[in-house]
């Protein structure tokens, strides 16, 4: 028994170390003889990622970057959840407001970028309402759809035990529409990760982007490349983080599915 | 106590009417356990929901001690069939039994006592932490029974409770329901479509005509008040009432509020959803 459980461990610790080592040891031999000034040797890079990425350094960079992702990442939920339960609960509202939303949700935003410093400035205010402005999207629209797929009834079970407005928000609508929720949010912070990167190369003193830019600017290639292999970790950390957080805030959804997929 | 006058529904739709009920009236004294069935597709769930006060009727009123339904009345209980829709999912069977009770604020004591209580006689005074969906069907209508017995109401509804749980389990939730109304003192009104079910279940059985719906027959259920699966099940009076309903079951299938007019569109082709629908648009026009 424990040995299987021992082997079904160190197969699923393969599995997902496998495929990363086997890309850094292709990455690590094609360019270990690499004379190209753009291409420097894998060892170079991760030497310098050591050197640059200093504790003084996270702190200048790293952790402003961080906390204007999780400001526009956290108003983007606020506000896309909010937003979505008002046009997911009205019939009226969705028909007013849905061909807008979509016209909205078509424009890319990074292209809002140079609006949005118009009138917000080149602050950190600018670079939250950017996120804010890319990533509230799959998360009203999932939101809306979650609300709409309500039961009909658990709606009418609600009722009838007058459970009614905020006590039926809280435990009937958000709780049932959460897994499409989660799906928005997860969308969301990819999307919110890019617009950070982004925002702040365009117009920055310090942050992650504004990083990475600099040294290209500089030709300091290898330190750019150790920024962006920097950012592929803190998008993963972030991502297992969601995933932790989810696996706690949809355990019942998992459940659920498990129990109806097995009888 | 609880009074049907000339109820009639009517679901309003873009191209066509459909009158599902025509005009009901009868009367459920307090304490009574009325069974109601009638052949399917003839309204049973639109009349429970219009008694519920979840539906709005076309015509005619529902009063409940006198004062008429318009919305979910405080005293009423509703047990829906689809146990699995009507249980919160993300809650365990502990929250989803004390939550319709939070509104009442009757202090934490008396909450879990209640909560205790409803558990202990359904028998899952062991299940307070599981989830629903861990539960088999039966248990999962044992908690929405649970819910509904520990909310205190003076009426319960049921709407076909029992019709998507297997046989054996079915009899012991009829046996449940039957001590639940002798020791709570509750007005119960059972839907059902299962002929035996009603015979069993009830003191009187309200047998309802195909749609658009009217009363086919009052039947008073003459057998003694202490009734078990065996005894109860084999004697000829059981066997003599059954073959009655039957019979009227029969006769009510070619038989509605209008049987000379041709047949109208059967409301049971319409899909729950549909209807909902229906009705929907029926309010907002």
């Amino acid at each position: 028994m424990i040995r299987t459980t021992v082997l079904t461990a160190a197969r699923r610790v393969l599995l997902v170390l496998g495929m990363p080592a086997v890309l850094f040891a292709v990455w690590w031999f094609a360019t270990a003889d690499s004379t190209d000034f753009y291409v420097p040797p894998l060892a170079t890079i991760l030497q310098k990622f050591g050197e640059v990425w200093t504790v003084e350094r996270l702190l200048s960079d790293v952790v402003p970057s961080l906390i204007r992702l999780v400001a526009g990442y956290l108003l983007a939920v606020v506000v896309g959840v909010g937003l979505g339960l008002v046009v997911g609960m009205s019939r009226v509202v969705r028909d007013v407001l849905e061909p807008v939303l979509e016209l909205f949700r078509a424009i890319p935003p990074p292209v809002l970028v140079p609006v949005i410093m118009l009138f917000a400035g080149i602050g950190d205010t600018m670079k939250v309402i950017v996120i804010v402005s890319g990533c509230m999207w799959p998360i009203l629209l999932n939101t809306v759809e979650g609300v709409r797929a309500g039961d009909e009834v658990l709606s009418d079970t609600c009722r009838s035990y007058g459970i009614t407005g905020v006590a039926r928000l809280r435990h009937l609508v958000l709780r049932s529409a959460s897994p499409q929720i989660v799906t928005g949010m997860r969308q969301a912070l990819s999307i919110a990760i890019i617009l950070m990167v982004i925002s702040e190369m365009f117009a920055a003193i310090n942050g992650l982007g504004f990083t990475i830019v600099q040294f290209q600017r500089s030709f300091a290639i290898p330190e750019m490349w150790s920024g962006v292999l920097l950012l592929g970790l803190l998008g993963f950390a972030l991502s297992l983080l969601f995933r932790f957080a989810e696996n706690r805030v949809l355990a019942w959804y998992h459940g659920l599915r498990r129990a109806q997929r097995n009888p | 106590m609880l009074d049907v006058r000339n109820l009639q529904k009517i679901y309003t739709g873009r191209n066509r009417n459909v009158e599902a009920l025509r005009n009901l009236t009868f009367h459920i004294g307090a304490g009574e356990l009325v069974c109601l069935v009638g052949p399917s597709g003839c309204g049973k769930t639109t009349l429970l929901k219009c008694m519920a006060g979840l539906l709005t009727p076309t015509g005619g009123e529902v009063t409940l001690d006198g004062h008429p339904v318009t919305g979910p009345p405080p005293g009423m209980a509703v047990v829906f069939q689809e146990y699995g829709r009507s249980l919160f999912a993300w809650m365990n069977v502990r929250d989803n039994v004390a939550l319709p009770l939070r509104r009442k604020k009757l202090g934490k004591t008396r909450e879990k006592e209640l909560v205790d209580h409803a558990l202990e006689v359904v028998g899952l005074a062991d299940a307070h932490q599981a989830y629903p969906w861990q539960l088999s069907g039966g248990m999962q209508q044992r908690v929405a029974i649970a819910r509904a017995v520990a909310f205190e109401p003076k009426v319960l509804l049921m709407d076909e409770p029992f019709a998507a749980v297997d046989a054996q389990t079915r009899a012991e939730l009829e046996d449940l329901i039957r001590h639940l109304w002798r020791e709570l003192g509750v007005t119960v009104l059972f839907v059902t479509h299962d002929i035996d079910e009603a015979v069993y279940l009830g003191q009187r059985t309200i047998i309802l005509s195909t749609s658009p719906t009217v009363v086919q027959e009052d039947l008073t259920i003459d057998l003694p008040d202490e009734r078990d699966q065996l005894h109860t099940r084999s004697s000829t009076r059981f066997a003599e009432l059954r073959a009655h309903v039957y019979e009227q079951i029969q006769r009510a299938k070619h038989h509605n509020g209008d049987a000379e007019a041709p047949k109208d569109d059967d409301p049971d082709t319409l899909t729950d959803d549909r209807s909902h629908d229906l009705a929907v648009q029926n309010t907002e026009s």
